[in-house]
């Protein structure tokens, strides 16, 4: 009898864990793996390898606009991806026109672009200047009307750069005048911005679109890839992780892959020991009945 | 009148963005710009200065009644004043630019970051009380939600057929629900527009 | 045999030096004829590559202007013949000449740049586009601005000529089209479809409230959420707990927002009844400033003016998660016993319904943003799911008006219904003409 009563508690307990048990166990194991950076390998789904042939396929000194639209609180996910995305560019001589459509984005953004220079420099010797490879507009309000104003002429929203210098005074900007000059817009969000450059930049000016969001709002922009709307899509860490690979610099995101599966692993462990005490309690009620 | 004005108001400008978007002619786009895109940005300062006086009233509010934590509103006022100065006089004085990105980057970055993290923790309170096989479509969705998280494990010949199965769930049984939805939202969105366009709802403004 | 040997030399390198400086003469003189090719001993001249033929340029339809829509059939020489096009490059006339000091006269025919005056002069060609070969189309679409350099003015009658280029720089010329001028259009005849669409569901619409108008009885589907609004108010006033309301993140134009606003009337009102306390912290200082005009009219409406203060309605931030941290510590500070969650949410939902529940708080959401509703569903005891959201106002009223609307949105889904059955069907069948009479083309 007595046997039963623990056995009773047991799955009881298995059934009803208190979610403080299931953070803990998530924090411990997170932890354990950072610190034992365990490698998996990343395989490359189609939708990132499209976003990368598509790059590569472009020539020198051809434009693209990577719009870096989130702030700090995305920033694991999604740094990564506009990291990889500078390095492909510096490699291939791509010209890059970048904004921060997020109030809180401008800052990080400049401190990414500073990052992806240096390391090109420590690579190859050459750093990557403001106004001849690359230009930073910067913020402004009110995401929409910047995304229809750009599409008119990039001088409408953003006379001068991020570093208050007159556009028409930046050796890249000239003969640049709106979406019809650059070859595709590469959209790294964590916010709605993602939905205005399909409805606006793609919709209302049909620039070629590819975007790279966090791994909760990923599977909201599929209908999008098959409809052709965008023409490829960077879905969370693991996107991140997959363009790294692509580009031949496994960093940060690569790492943190190895960090999601261990949580995975664990969120699956809990749903399966959650389950066992589901039957064995439901199994015991029917037997009570 | 206090209440037609907004009405009309609310009519002739729905009326108009309904209309442009069928008319492709310059003269309409001059109007769509000069409504869509240069009156927002006018409000919307106006409306910030609102929610500023918001903000600090109740915070100055909460301190003089020491409601409870009201501590809590100094730091919030401290934070408001003390980073806009930071940002409005280092635009002129470089040194307090320098504290602005340094409370960003030293501040705002891991607050935000951490908030964030909480996601991680809670989806999985959320997912081991959620995924119970109580009947036979709770049992399919756990099977597919297990599938999906185990789309990255190195699990040797497994991986690929994991990974191909998992394109398929996400890719055809998901978006059809998600399509479904979006169709539903889709009307709903042009019967919600038509019911504020032609003041058929009007609760928003009050009783009709 | 030595000095017949330099003889020879000499008289070699005299004819080479000849042959150079002729071809040499020959570019000079005509840029564009075609190219010697000199090796030791041959000459082989590259003659031009065909023209195009068949240039035709059109105003292009159902846009604002400006622009030209020009088609043309390829150059024999290109994927074919001696194929030898390097690229098509497009002229047109008159072309702009300048800068000039001050306009002379007015008209469409100026434009000004950085402070300069160009005008058009017929007879002057611009280069409009270089294009590569085997292209058989281009859309000259200019600016409608005249500070713009690339300004393209409308009803000035514009002719074009094409050059095919060859790989060896020699061109040839197409027989010029025009003159053709470029205008705005009134209505955009790809949109006829969604015309189409609008006047049927506004049509369905209007029936539909005339029926319920005339005191027909329309049955709509319960929700469980809606049902459970009363019952959650009652519960704050019985436990003597505020109600939290939460409009979301979405600005005050988003469709959900507006509808939370509705939701946010009727609730407010029965608050007011009830006299319980409400907190409604906001994300967006116009949302914010709609959301207090709102609540106050509804305590004006239930006759409570007097409970009605403006700080229950409040700005806190626009940051995501600082607002997400300021609402979560409302709700464990406050210990609120019904909390509202209607509007735009993003990765947010789930920290604000599990810390609801945390708290013990009775909890309402709804959203059309589909990435959440898993979220909701989860940790929400009552969740609107996407056009519920909107249809909540009507079913809370319960207004013939109203539910008429929704009535006729069944209808429409049904239309939808039956014409996507056709759709999968025509593609079934491989009825291409069938689903492209239908296509939009905008």
């Amino acid at each position: 009898m007595t046997e039963q009563n623990s056995r009773k508690n047991i799955f009881e307990r298995m059934f009803a864990i208190d979610r403080r048990w299931v953070y803990g166990f998530l924090m411990l194991a997170v932890v354990l793996s950072v610190i034992a950076k365990p490698v998996i390998p990343i395989p490359i789904s189609k939708e990132a390898r499209s976003i990368y042939d598509y790059m590569n396929s472009l020539s020198d000194g051809d434009y693209i606009h990577l719009a870096m639209d989130y702030d700090p609180s995305t920033l694991a996910e999604l740094h990564p991806m506009t990291r990889a995305v500078l390095k492909q560019c510096f490699e291939k001589k791509i010209k890059v026109i970048i904004t921060a459509l997020h109030q809180n984005g401008p800052g990080m953004a400049a401190e990414a672009i500073d990052t992806a220079c240096q390391r090109h420099f420590e690579l190859t010797g050459y750093r990557p200047e403001s106004g001849k490879d690359w230009v930073f507009l910067g913020y402004k309000p009110y995401p929409i009307l910047i995304i229809l104003g750009m599409g008119q002429n990039y001088r409408i929203p953003f006379p001068n750069d991020y570093y208050n210098v007159p556009l028409d005074s930046l050796p890249m900007m000239k003969g640049i005048r709106n979406y019809q000059n650059i070859k595709a817009v590469i959209n790294i969000s964590g916010t709605s911005a993602t939905d205005w450059w399909i409805t606006y930049g793609n919709g209302r000016y049909q620039v070629p679109l590819a975007i790279g969001v966090t791994g909760v709002m990923a599977t909201d922009y599929y209908p999008y890839l098959q409809t052709g709307q965008i023409f490829g899509i960077l879905g969370g860490l693991q996107g991140a992780a997959e363009y790294e690979t692509l580009v031949g610099t496994p960093g940060k995101a690569v790492e943190g892959m190895s960090v999601q599966v261990v949580a995975h692993s664990i969120i699956i462990i809990f749903i399966i020991v959650g389950n066992i005490g589901y039957f064995a309690t439901r199994k015991k009620n029917r037997v009570g009945l | 009148m206090k209440r037609q004005f907004p009405l009309i108001i609310i009519f002739s400008c729905g009326l108009f963005m309904v209309v442009q978007y069928f008319v492709p002619h310059e003269k309409s786009e001059f109007f769509y710009e000069f409504i869509a895109l240069d009156w927002p940005p006018i409000i919307g300062v106006f409306a910030l200065m609102l929610g500023v006086i918001s903000l600090t009233r109740v915070s100055i509010t909460r301190i003089r009644r020491k409601t409870e934590a009201w501590r809590y509103s100094i730091v919030t006022l401290i934070g408001l004043f003390v980073m806009s100065a930071f940002g409005v006089i280092g635009h002129h004085y470089p040194p307090l630019s320098t504290a602005f990105d340094w409370s960003f980057n030293n501040i705002m970055i891991p607050i935000s970051a951490t908030m964030f993290s909480l996601l991680a923790f809670f989806i999985a309170s959320a997912a081991y009380r959620a995924f119970r096989a109580r009947s036979v479509l709770a049992s399919i969705l756990l099977v597919a939600a297990i599938i999906v998280m185990m789309r990255f494990f190195p699990l040797g010949p497994l991986t690929s057929v994991v990974g191909k199965t998992s394109d398929w769930i996400l890719n055809v049984p998901n978006l059809a629900a998600k399509r479904a939805i979006l169709i539903g939202v889709g009307l709903g969105i042009v019967s919600t527009a038509m019911k504020v366009v032609l003041g058929i709802e009007r609760s928003y403004l009050g009783k009709d | 045999m030595r000095t017949t040997h330099c003889w020879i030399c000499i008289a070699a390198t005299v004819f080479i030096c000849c042959v150079l400086s002729l071809s040499a003469a020959a570019q000079v003189d005509e840029p564009h004829s075609d190219t010697l090719i000199v090796d030791s001993t041959t000459i082989i001249v590259e003659p031009p590559p065909a023209p195009i033929s068949n240039l035709q340029v059109v105003d292009l339809p159902n846009d604002h202007g400006h622009a030209f829509h020009l088609t043309w059939n390829i150059s024999a020489d290109d994927l074919g013949g001696r194929n030898n096009v390097l690229q098509y490059r497009i002229l047109r006339t008159p072309g702009w000449a300048g800068p000039l000091t001050e306009p002379q006269g007015d008209g469409p025919q100026w434009r000004n740049e950085q402070g300069t005056w160009w005008h058009l002069v017929e007879g002057v060609w611009d280069t409009i586009a270089s294009i590569p070969a085997g292209t058989a189309e281009y859309f000259n679409r200019g600016g409608k601005a005249r500070e713009g350099n690339d300004y393209s003015p409308d009803d000035v009658g514009f002719s074009f000529k094409i050059l095919s280029v060859g790989t060896g720089g020699a061109v040839s010329e197409s027989a010029i089209f025009g003159p053709v001028e470029s205008s705005g259009q009134w209505y955009h005849t790809g949109k006829t479809w969604v015309v189409l669409a609008v006047l049927i569901f506004g049509g369905l619409m209007l029936t539909m409230v005339r029926l319920a108008r005339g005191g027909r009885e329309l049955y709509i589907r319960p929700l469980a959420g809606i049902n459970a609004v009363d019952e959650a108010i009652g519960r704050a006033t019985e436990m003597g707990r505020p109600i939290l309301y939460v409009l979301g993140l979405g600005a005050p134009d988003e469709i959900a927002t507006i509808a939370s606003f509705t939701i946010l009337s009727r609730v407010a009102k029965k608050v007011a009844e009830y006299q319980t306390e409400l907190i409604v912290p906001c994300y967006d200082s116009i949302v914010m400033t709609i959301a207090q005009e709102t609540v106050k009219q509804a305590y004006i409406d239930a006759g409570r003016v007097d409970d009605y203060n403006e700080d229950m309605v409040y700005f806190v931030t626009q940051n995501q998660f600082a607002y997400v941290a300021a609402v979560n510590g409302v709700m464990l500070r406050r210990q609120t016993a019904t909390n509202f969650y209607l509007g735009v949410f993003y990765a947010e939902s789930l920290i604000l319904a599990e810390t609801g529940s945390l708290a013990g708080s009775i909890q309402i959401s709804g959203t059309d943003r589909v990435t959440q509703l898993p979220f909701f569903v989860v940790a929400c005891d009552y969740t609107l799911i996407g056009e519920e959201l909107y249809a909540a106002s009507a079913y809370l009223g319960r207004e013939p008006i109203l539910l008429g609307t929704l009535k006729a949105q069944d209808y429409a889904k049904a239309l939808l219904l039956v014409a996507m059955v056709i759709g999968v069907i025509a593609g079934i069948l491989n009825l291409g003409w069938l689903t492209d009479y239908f296509a939009l083309n905008i």
